[in-house]
């Protein structure tokens, strides 16, 4: 998968998740959970989300790795081996 | 006969707007089964019957906005015979037209002989315009909520607690539990905690209940209302029943289950009417405890904060330990400080033994 597919799979399955995201003002290199607000169930959801569309499994112990979009990005790439 | 009546689904509702019926006249309903959707200033919600029988006439028209009270529908009972049925006069044309135009030939106002309902007098209703306004769903909540708390701290003598609550044995417990479990079934410390909460109130009667009539009543279940933000602004408090008798996992998905459809708009009215203490989180926002404000009728709410590493002493060592504040507000009129004490004091106990949650 291209970085340009993947950024705009992730942020697609952001947005059913805060539909009011304005996913143009995101800004990639901070911590996504506070500008996006999302609790631990909307995460857990957003999870879940990346799980079915990506086939990807992200453990409990992984989550430090994933604080801000780019490192999200850079992680998945990783899982998924491109 | 049957008489259901718009249920209240909450303390704050005054009326309702029936959006559908998902049943119809000559149908058998069972006990529990979902027969309407109410839209209230916070959701559409799903109401249910609390008998059996069969459907005689649907008296409420969707879209038409009633008072807490009103009888939306007659049923019959098992075993009671139907009663005769009283048609409007109108022509066989009238009835056909109205059919077509999908208007309620029982509202119309005929012109024809003896008062039947004529072609030309459905034909006129049909054209009236529709007055329904359109709701303003956020401000209708903020109204809703306006109600409720405002009532809530002219009535209720509030008093408040908090216990500082070591989280490490139950945080490492949850860690090695969800090792195991996939995404989709991995459980939140937020489930272990309602979890905790449901339990310890069984020793606690007096905490889990309504105060109506100038009088305590216990709660017939741990049925804990789950404060729920909406991304919007505004929040609900929908119950996930029975939560003392269930697994963390059952309770996991109840809750998962009780966001996604909150969020959605579409709960049942059981959820919203029986709540019989509250739960709030506020710790995700990073907050280090919530004082709650407690939703009437029921005489106690529980806060928690956010769980953070803070320096903790204990048999004379200190060490940096992950702790949650835990608080109640209790209602003074169904219980006193000292018992709301022990609670909380049962409460961090209860939490050293996950494994028993």
């Amino acid at each position: 998968m291209k970085p340009e597919e993947l950024r705009s799979q992730v942020l697609d399955l952001l947005t059913t998740i805060a539909p009011e995201l304005d996913a143009g003002g995101l800004r990639a290199g901070e911590p996504l959970r506070n500008q996006v607000d999302l609790d631990s169930m909307d995460w857990l959801n957003f999870l879940v989300a990346l799980h079915e569309r990506l086939k990807v499994d992200i453990p409990e112990a992984d989550y430090g790795k994933l604080a801000t979009l780019d490192d999200l990005l850079a992680y998945l790439k990783g899982k998924l081996g491109a | 006969m049957i008489e259901f009546k718009l249920p209240s689904l909450g303390a704050d509702m005054e009326q309702g707007k029936l959006l559908e019926w998902k049943v119809k006249p000559g149908e058998a309903v069972k006990r529990g089964q979902v027969v309407a959707v109410v839209d209230t200033s916070k959701a559409a919600v799903e109401v249910e019957i609390w008998h059996d029988g069969v459907v005689e006439e649907l008296i409420t028209k969707p879209g038409e906005t009633i008072p807490v009270g009103t009888v939306m529908a007659r049923l019959t009972a098992p075993g009671e015979a139907a009663a005769p049925v009283t048609r409007k006069p109108a022509s066989p044309a009238a009835r056909k037209r109205a059919h077509e135009l999908d208007v309620d030939i029982d509202k119309v106002t005929g012109t024809g002989p003896h008062g039947a309902v004529t072609v030309a007098d459905v034909e006129s209703t049909a054209a009236k315009p529709s007055i329904a306004p359109t709701v303003d769903r956020q401000a209708e909540m903020r109204k809703a909520i306006a109600a409720a708390m405002g009532r809530s701290k002219r009535e209720i003598p509030h008093y408040y607690l908090s216990e500082a609550i070591p989280m490490q044995r139950a945080i490492e417990h949850l860690a090695r539990a969800n090792e195991a479990r996939p995404v989709t079934e991995r459980v939140l410390l937020g489930a272990l905690q309602l979890k905790a909460v449901a339990l310890t109130l069984r020793q606690f009667p007096e905490l889990n209940g309504f105060w109506r009539d100038g009088a305590f009543q216990p709660g017939a279940g741990i049925h804990v209302g789950v404060a729920i933000s909406m991304r919007q602004g505004g929040l609900v408090a929908p119950a996930i029943h029975d939560v003392d008798g269930r697994s963390v996992e059952d309770l996991m998905r109840a809750l998962a289950d009780l966001v996604k459809r909150a969020r959605a708009g579409s709960l049942r009215s059981s959820e919203m009417s029986d709540p019989t203490i509250t739960v709030t989180n506020l710790g995700e926002q990073g907050v280090e405890a919530v004082f709650g404000v407690i939703y009437p009728p029921q005489v106690a709410l529980v806060g928690f904060g956010r769980v953070a590493e803070r320096a903790w002493a204990e048999a004379g060592a200190l060490r940096a330990a992950p702790v949650v504040t835990a608080t109640l507000s209790g209602d003074h009129r169904a219980s006193d400080g000292h018992r709301g004490a022990r609670f909380l004091a049962a409460l961090r106990e209860q939490l050293q033994r996950p494994e028993t949650l």
